[in-house]
C-alpha cells in the first residue's frame, strides 16, 4: 500500500498542490514555484507583471491581432498554472513557460511561421521612409573593397530620447518574422541571457545570434535616417 | 566573403558580426581585427554606437505598464485555478 505511489501511472506527477521536487532549479525559481503552487496572489501578480508583455510580443508573431495574442497568452497562463504541479524544473522556469506559450500560439495561429523572407520585407516601405541610408563600395573596388562608400550619418541624442524612437522600434519589431521577433524581445527588451533564450526557443546559440543580429539590423535601419535628421 | 585583403576586415563584414562581437562570441583573432578596425574607422564606430543605442532603447519597452483589465482577468484565472484543482 505504501509503495502504490511509485508503481502506478508512471508518467503522473504528484498531486496538484504539492508538486514535483525541483532539485535542478535556482533557489529563486524554486521559491517562486513553491509560492505559486501555494496559491500566493501577490507572487502571481508580480510574476505576470514581469512576463506578460514579452509573452504578448512573442505570441503576436503567430496570430493576426493583439486581441488574439491576449487570448493566447491567457490560455498559456492557464496551461502554466495547470502544469505547475508537474513541472520538474529540468529547464529554467521562464524557458518552460515560453515553450508552453509558443505551443499555444502555434496551435491558435495555425499558420506557423508567418516568415516572409528577409529580402521581401526590404521593399515594404509604406511611408517612403526606408531609404537606403548608407552604402558600401563594391567588392572589386581597387582600394577599399567592402568599406563605406557612404557611412552612417550621426544620430542626434535628442532624437533618440524622443518618445517616437520607442514607437518606431516597437512598430519595426512587430513587423519582424516570428523567430526574429522572439529573440529580440527576449534578449533586448527583456534582457534574458543568451543561454536562456536558446533553451526557451529550442535553438542553437549560433542560430540565435543570427536571428538577433538580423532583427537588430532591421530595427537600427528603421531608426536611421529619422534619427539623423535635425530636430525641427 | 568579400575581396578584402587578408588581415583586412571590410566595413561590410564588420557590421555583420557586431552581435557576435557584443556577445563575446568571436574568436580572438577576429575580435582583435574588429577592435583595430574600430580605432581607425569613424563610420563603423558610429554604426556600433547606433547599434548599441538601438539595443538600449529597445530595453525601455519593458517598462510599459500592464493594463488593469489584464491584471484583473489573470487574477480571476489564478483564483479559479487555485480553487478548482
Amino acid at each position: 500500500m505504501a509503495a502504490a505511489v511509485s508503481s502506478e501511472g508512471s508518467r503522473e506527477g504528484p498531486d496538484a498542490t504539492r508538486g514535483a521536487a525541483l532539485p535542478l532549479l535556482t533557489p529563486e525559481d524554486r521559491a517562486l514555484v513553491e509560492r505559486l503552487r501555494a496559491g500566493d496572489e501577490a507572487t502571481f501578480l508580480a510574476f505576470v507583471e514581469k512576463n506578460h508583455r514579452a509573452m504578448i510580443r512573442v505570441a503576436m508573431g503567430y496570430v493576426s491581432s493583439e486581441g488574439i495574442a491576449e487570448e493566447v497568452v491567457q490560455e498559456a497562463w492557464v496551461g502554466i498554472l495547470q502544469g505547475l504541479a508537474k513541472f520538474e524544473g529540468r529547464c529554467p522556469l521562464r524557458a518552460w513557460m515560453f515553450r508552453i506559450l509558443i505551443n499555444c500560439a502555434k496551435m491558435r495561429g495555425g499558420r506557423e511561421a508567418r516568415s516572409v523572407p528577409f529580402s521581401a520585407l526590404e521593399s515594404d516601405n509604406p511611408e517612403g521612409e526606408r531609404r537606403p541610408v548608407e552604402t558600401f563600395r563594391p567588392p572589386d573596388d581597387p582600394r577599399w573593397p567592402g568599406h563605406w562608400a557612404r557611412g552612417p550619418e550621426r544620430w542626434t541624442d535628442e532624437r533618440l530620447a524622443d518618445a517616437e524612437a520607442l514607437t518606431r522600434i516597437k512598430a519595426e519589431i512587430e513587423k519582424l518574422p516570428p523567430n526574429q521577433r522572439q529573440v529580440i524581445t527576449l534578449r533586448d527588451i527583456e534582457d534574458w541571457d543568451s543561454a536562456e533564450v536558446c533553451e526557451a526557443l529550442g535553438i542553437s546559440e549560433a542560430n540565435q545570434r543570427v536571428l538577433l543580429h538580423r532583427a537588430r539590423t532591421r530595427v537600427r535601419q528603421a531608426l536611421a535616417g529619422w534619427a539623423a535628421e535635425e530636430t525641427p | 566573403m568579400s575581396a578584402a585583403r587578408p588581415q583586412d576586415l571590410a566595413c561590410r563584414e564588420l557590421v555583420e558580426i557586431l552581435t557576435d562581437f557584443l556577445d563575446g562570441a568571436l574568436d580572438e583573432r577576429t575580435r582583435t581585427q574588429v577592435e583595430q578596425h574600430l580605432v581607425l574607422c569613424p563610420g563603423c564606430t558610429e554604426y556600433l554606437r547606433q547599434f548599441r543605442a538601438t539595443i538600449g532603447s529597445a530595453r525601455k519597452l519593458a517598462e510599459e505598464d500592464l493594463p488593469p483589465r489584464v491584471r484583473e482577468n489573470l487574477l480571476d484565472v489564478f483564483r479559479h485555478w487555485r480553487h478548482g484543482s
